[in-house]
C-alpha cells in the first residue's frame, strides 16, 4: 500500500500548558511512542488528554516542552505543515462538499489536480469500504459512514501521525465494535503511528499496544494494557481501569517486592507495594478486583457477611460487607454449580495470589 | 378501550382568528396599494384619462432612469461596503473572549439606539467643509482647501454604511456562530492555510447570513429618505427624494404613483436575486 510512508516516531518531552487564566492544563508529559504504535491516551474528562492531542495536532501552542515527530522538532510549525491526521470526535466533515471532495481537501491544499485528487478519494474510499459514496453529502451518511469518511481524509494526506479524538463515543455499541476492528485494521495497513484520545478503558485496553493513563493533567502510567491492568502504579489508575476493591490497612512488614498489610476488614495479607517502597506502621489502601477474591476456609482471609448475589450471566458477583462495616465485591466465574449465596451467609475471603493485591499509600 | 368515536383533523384551523390581521392588511395594506396601481395608469393630474402614460414617460425619460440607476447603485455600494467592513467584525465576535463579545456587540448595536437624523446629523458635522476631518487634515497640512466630502456619493455611502452597518453584521454574526470550529482545525490539519480555509470553508458556509444581510441592508439604503437627502443635499437625487418631489412639491401624484410602482418592481427583482442565491446556498446548511 502507499500508506505505508507512516510509522514515524512521536516524542512528547516535558510537555506542560498552562491555560491564560493560570490553571495546568498538563503538566510534565513524556510519552516515548515508537513509530508504528497505537497508543490510547486514557483518562477522566478534563484530564487534559484532548488539550494534550491538540498540542501534538497544532492547534495549542505548549508552554513547555517539546514535541519531536520523526527527527524533526515541530513546536515552530503551524498545524498545517506538521502533516499530522486528525479525526474529531463530530467528524467535522465540510458539510457543503462532496465526499470525494471532503478525502480531496488535503490534496487540493497541496496543489495536486483534480483528476488525481479524485482518483486518490476513490481508492481511499474503497479503502474505508464506502466506494459508492463519493458524490453525496455528508449528511446523506450516517454516523459511522461519516466517521469512515472522516478517517479517509485524515489518510489522505499521507499524516506521519494520526490522531483520534474520542473517535467512537458517538456511536452505538455494536458500531462502535465494527470501527474499532475497521481502524485497527487500517492501521496495520498503514503502519501510521496512532494517538487515540479516549475515556473508554475497554476501548483503550483492547486497541492500543500501549495505554497512558492521565489524570488531572499528569501522566500517571505508560504501559502496555496487561501492565496497566495488572500492574498499576497509582491508584487511580488502579481504580480508573477496571473495577477493585479498595480496602485500609496497616503496613506491619515491608520489604520492595511483598508488604505484609494488616487489612482494617481484619486479616493479614501479603500485598505487592506497587507504588513504591512502603514504610512499616504506614496506612495504605489495598487495591483487589472482585475477580481476585476468592472464598477459602475457616481460619485463614478475613471474614464478612454475604449481601446478595447477582447471576450476570458468566460470573456471579457476590456483595459482602466486611467486619469494618465497608463492602467488597467478589466476582466468581461460573463453573459447575458455582452457587448464588443466600444473603446472611457468613463467608470468609482471600486474595488468590500476593501479586494480586496492590497496595498504596493512603493519601489523606 | 375503544377507539375514539370520531378523529379530529388537527394540522387544519379555523381561518378566523387570523381575521383582523387580515382585514388589517386588507385595509392599510392592498388597498393602498392597489390605489396606488390605479393611480398610476392615468395620464393626466386629475385622473380622468385611463393610459400608460406614466410608465412611458418614465422608462423614456434619461433622467429619471438616471435616477433610478443611481439609486440602485448607492445601494450595490452601500452593501458592498458593509459586508466588507462587517465581514472582519463578525469574523473577530466568534474569536474572542465572551467579554469582548459583549463589547462588540454592544458597539455593533450602539448606532440602533440614537435616531437616524440624529446620526446623519453627526455624518454632516464630520464630513462638512469645517467638518472634523477637513478640519484635522489643515491642521495637519496635508491639504490647503476644504475637500468636498458632504453633498457627494462618497458621502453619501459613507454615512448610510455606518448607518445601516447592524443589519449586516447581526445575520453575519449568527451565520458565522453556526459553523463548527473544528472545522477551522481540520482544514487547517489538512495543510490548508488561513486563506484557503476562509475562501474554501468559513465564506461558503456563512453564505446564508452573507445573503441575508445583503438583502436587509441593500433594502434599507436604498429606501433610507433622510439620509439619502440630508448628506446627499440638492444635487444628489435618489428615487425616495425623488418621489416626494412628483408627490409632495410637484402634486403630480399619477407620475409619483408610477415611480413608486416602478421602484417597488425594481428592489423586488434585487431582493429576490437575493433570496434565489440563498436558496442555493441553503443546501450549505447544517452540520
Amino acid at each position: 500500500m502507499a500508506e505505508t510512508q507512516g510509522g514515524r516516531s512521536l516524542v512528547v518531552d516535558a510537555v506542560t500548558h498552562r491555560y491564560p487564566s493560570g490553571a495546568l492544563a498538563v503538566e510534565n508529559i513524556n510519552l516515548d511512542i515508537k513509530g508504528g504504535e497505537i497508543i490510547a491516551l486514557l483518562g477522566p474528562s478534563g484530564c487534559g488528554k484532548t488539550t494534550l492531542l491538540r498540542i501534538i495536532a497544532g492547534f495549542i501552542a505548549q508552554t513547555q516542552g517539546r514535541i519531536i515527530i520523526g527527527d524533526d522538532i515541530v513546536d515552530a510549525l503551524p498545524s498545517n505543515r506538521r502533516a499530522v491526521g486528525i479525526v474529531f470526535q463530530n467528524y467535522a466533515l465540510f458539510p457543503h462538499l462532496s465526499i470525494s471532495e471532503n478525502v480531496g481537501y488535503g490534496l487540493a491544499a497541496r496543489g495536486i489536480d483534480k483528476a488525481t485528487r479524485q482518483r486518490e478519494a476513490q481508492r481511499l474510499l474503497e479503502l474505508v469500504q464506502l466506494p459508492t459514496m463519493a458524490e453525496r453529502l455528508p449528511r446523506q451518511l450516517s454516523g459511522g459512514q461519516q466517521q469512515r469518511v472522516a478517517l479517509a481524509r485524515a489518510l489522505a494526506i499521507k499524516p506521519s501521525i494520526l490522531l483520534l479524538d474520542e473517535p467512537f463515543a458517538a456511536l452505538d455499541k455494536n458500531l462502535r465494535l465494527d470501527m474499532q476492528i475497521e481502524v485497527k485494521r487500517l492501521q496495520r495497513v498503514s503502519g501510521i503511528t496512532t494517538l487515540i484520545v479516549t475515556h473508554d478503558q475497554e476501548e483503550a485496553l483492547s486497541m492500543a499496544d500501549r495505554v497512558a493513563v492521565l489524570s488531572h493533567g499528569k501522566l500517571e502510567q505508560f504501559g502496555s494494557p496487561s501492565d496497566v491492568y495488572d500492574r498499576p502504579q497509582t491508584l487511580f489508575v488502579n481504580t480508573f481501569v477496571g473495577s477493585t476493591n479498595r480496602m485500609p490497612g496497616v503496613v506491619v512488614s515491608a520489604d520492595r517486592t511483598a508488604a505484609r498489610v494488616r487489612l482494617d476488614a481484619g486479616a493479614e495479607i501479603i500485598a505487592r507495594p506497587a507504588g513504591g517502597a512502603l514504610s512499616e506502621g504506614g496506612r495504605v489502601t489495598v487495591c483487589i478486583r472482585p475477580e481476585h477474591l476468592q472464598f477459602v476456609g475457616d481460619g485463614t482471609g478475613f471474614a464478612g457477611v454475604v449481601g446478595m448475589s447477582l447471576p450476570l450471566g458468566a460470573t456471579v458477583v457476590h456483595e459482602v460487607t466486611t467486619a469494618d462495616g465497608s463492602g467488597v465485591k467478589v466476582s466468581q466465574a461460573r463453573i459447575g454449580e458455582t452457587r448464588a449465596l443466600e444473603s446472611g451467609a457468613a463467608v470468609r475471603l482471600a486474595p488468590l495470589a500476593p501479586s494480586l493485591a496492590n497496595a498504596f499509600p493512603a493519601t489523606l | 378501550m375503544g377507539a375514539a368515536p370520531a378523529s379530529r383533523d388537527v394540522t387544519s384551523y379555523g381561518l378566523g382568528l387570523a381575521a383582523p390581521l387580515a382585514l388589517f392588511f386588507l385595509a392599510f395594506f392592498v388597498a393602498p396599494l392597489l390605489q396606488l396601481l390605479w393611480l398610476s395608469l392615468h395620464n393626466d393630474t386629475a385622473g380622468l384619462h385611463w393610459g400608460l402614460g406614466q410608465y412611458l414617460h418614465f422608462l423614456t425619460d434619461p433622467f429619471s432612469l438616471g435616477v433610478l440607476g443611481s439609486t440602485l447603485l448607492l445601494g450595490a455600494e452601500v452593501t458592498a461596503v458593509c459586508l466588507v467592513l462587517g465581514f472582519p467584525i463578525a469574523w473577530l465576535y466568534q474569536r474572542v473572549a465572551p467579554k469582548l463579545q459583549t463589547i462588540i456587540i454592544l458597539i455593533v448595536l450602539l448606532p440602533l439606539l440614537t435616531s437616524v437624523v440624529v446620526r446623519t446629523f453627526a455624518w454632516i458635522v464630520i464630513l462638512g467643509r469645517q467638518g472634523i476631518i477637513n478640519a484635522t487634515l489643515q491642521s495637519l497640512g496635508i491639504i490647503d482647501t476644504p475637500l468636498k466630502l458632504l453633498y457627494t456619493q462618497f458621502g453619501v455611502v459613507i454615512a448610510l454604511a455606518q448607518v445601516q452597518m447592524p443589519l449586516m453584521t447581526l445575520p453575519l454574526i449568527t451565520a458565522l456562530g453556526r459553523i463548527d470550529p473544528n472545522l477551522d482545525d481540520a482544514s487547517c490539519s489538512l495543510g490548508a492555510g488561513s486563506w484557503r480555509t476562509f475562501f474554501r470553508v468559513v465564506l461558503p458556509l456563512s453564505l446564508p447570513g452573507v445573503i441575508a444581510g445583503c438583502t436587509l441592508t441593500y433594502a434599507a439604503a436604498i429606501t433610507a429618505f433622510i439620509t439619502q437627502s440630508l448628506v446627499g443635499g440638492g444635487q444628489m437625487l435618489f428615487m425616495p427624494m425623488y418621489l416626494y418631489q412628483q408627490a409632495s412639491t410637484l402634486q403630480n401624484w399619477p407620475f409619483a404613483a408610477a415611480i413608486s410602482i416602478i421602484f417597488l418592481l425594481a428592489v423586488l427583482a434585487v431582493v429576490s436575486v437575493f433570496t434565489t442565491l440563498g436558496r442555493l446556498s441553503r443546501g450549505y446548511g447544517g452540520a
